[in-house]
């Protein structure tokens, strides 16, 4: 097996098995692009796979990603794999799956949609097809386009 | 499987099997003699229909009203959005959430998409989609269905012409969709930069219906049943004379309805402007206000049915 050339991480959250290319959309999703995590961010492109041919890694030192970014995360890299590490051990591995109704993690594309007026109301989308991913808003029924620029 | 229509919401055209459908035409066309006043029927005696328009509208909010008012019912609302609680920034929730305290079953009409389905999230009494923005008005869909069902005994195989603005026109939309459930063969006449937009075209075809585009009128209303047009908005075209050309070349006139069956029958949403000329009216072909009547009777079906006074 060939060295991986950043080392393991002491605590925090690896996601694997991203599409290659997909990284940096994944920081994106995160908010790490924006500097929302005050902690190291390593990112590995064009990593060789077994499974992939050729896969992306994002590993986030301290900090353990919540559902919802798991849920985000599914929408830009739904073959993706998170393991939560502490103490250098996998302690938990969280599953990357499309869900059938995204609730509240996407905002409508649609300007005149209702969800975009100051309701209280949170956003939903029904997936409609998972390749490629397609989902439409429950309120006004569009399709969303450019689905990374539309999460929350 | 047809649903229960008791306490349902009525926002989409989307939401109704074909056989649900065939139901309201048969319930709407009992109620012709009661929409018609020619018959008494106080099924809803006692209960209380809210219109909150914030849009304005004649014909749906009229024909609401009377829908309500001949089956004994009562009716409260607004039309004016200038001076309602939206010009003092109360959301639509909040709207929703006093007007189900005040009514058995809310009308709404909004400017923005999605808003009937938000509204009906806030309120355990049944609403009734009458337009929200460009999205769904489906009980002008099922009034044009049962204009075309009861002028023409059926509408599978029929063949149907749609013109004028297929892009921005929300009825043909929906009304595409429901022909195409139906089995009718449609024909859209369009300008080009009015065409159906691709994922109505993507609907009709997941309904396994057949369906031409073109743009020579003459030819498509030769072989046609119903000639259904739309108002082309002036405000959609950036030159003024690139409309006057385009609103030109699709005037409905007794000359073209020469080209056509006599037995074609015109049908138009309301209003129009000059896309079907005067002329036209006194012709047997005009059934335009007859269908404008038909929104009565459908929306009683409806309202009886949503209040399960008929099954």
């Amino acid at each position: 097996m060939k060295e991986i050339k950043v080392a393991p991480i002491k605590n925090g959250t690896v996601i694997d098995h991203i599409a290659c290319g997909m990284a940096f959309k994944v920081l994106k999703v995160l908010g790490i692009s924006d500097g929302e995590v005050d902690s190291t961010v390593s990112v590995l492109m064009h990593v060789p796979s077994k499974k992939m041919g050729w896969k992306d890694i994002v590993k986030v030192e301290d900090k353990e990603l919540e559902q919802i970014e798991v849920d985000k995360i599914s929408l830009v890299a739904p073959e993706a794999s998170i393991n939560i590490i502490r103490n250098y051990e996998v302690v938990e591995k969280m599953d990357v799956s499309l869900p059938d109704v995204a609730i509240g993690i996407l905002k409508c594309g649609n300007p005149n949609c209702v969800t975009n007026a100051n309701e209280p109301v949170e956003t939903e989308f029904t997936l409609k097809s998972k390749d490629p991913i397609r989902l439409n808003c429950k309120y006004c029924d569009r399709e969303l386009d450019d689905i990374v620029d539309h999460i929350i | 499987m047809t649903k229960t229509f008791k306490g349902r919401d009525i926002i989409s055209i989307h939401d109704f099997s074909r056989e649900e459908i065939e139901h309201i035409l048969k319930v709407s066309k009992d109620m012709i003699p009661a929409a018609r006043g020619e018959k008494r029927n106080l099924s809803l005696e006692g209960k209380i229909l809210s219109t909150i328009f914030f849009e304005p509208s004649t014909r749906t909010r009229l024909s609401f009203e009377a829908a309500m008012n001949r089956l004994g019912g009562s009716v409260v609302g607004f039309s004016d959005p200038e001076i309602t609680s939206l010009k003092k920034g109360e959301t639509l929730a909040d709207t929703i959430r006093m007007v189900e305290s005040y009514s058995d079953v809310i009308v709404l009409r909004h400017p923005m998409e999605g808003a009937a389905k938000l509204a009906a999230d806030f309120t355990e009494k049944p609403v009734i989609n009458a337009g929200d923005g460009a999205g769904q008005h489906p009980t002008q869909t099922l009034l044009d269905l049962f204009t075309i069902w009861t002028e023409k005994k059926d509408i599978e195989d029929k063949n149907v012409v749609l013109l004028g603005d297929l892009k921005y026109g929300r009825t043909v939309h929906s009304l595409a969709y429901a022909l195409a459930m139906f089995g009718a063969n449609l024909t859209f006449v369009a300008p080009e930069v009015l065409q159906m937009p691709k994922e109505v075209v993507e609907h009709v075809e997941r309904q396994g219906g057949s369906y031409t585009s073109t743009n020579a009128l003459e030819d498509a209303i030769e072989s046609a049943d119903v000639l259904y047009v739309t108002r082309i908005q002036k405000e959609r075209f950036p030159d003024p004379a690139e409309y006057e050309k385009v609103a030109g070349m699709y005037r409905v006139d007794n000359e073209i309805l020469t080209n056509a069956s006599k037995d074609i029958i015109v049908m138009h949403p309301l209003p129009r402007v000059t896309e079907i000329s005067p002329e036209v009216d006194t012709t047997e072909h005009a059934i335009y206000f007859k269908q404008a009547f038909n929104g009565v009777p459908v929306r009683m079906a409806l309202l009886a049915l949503i209040f399960d006074v008929v099954k």
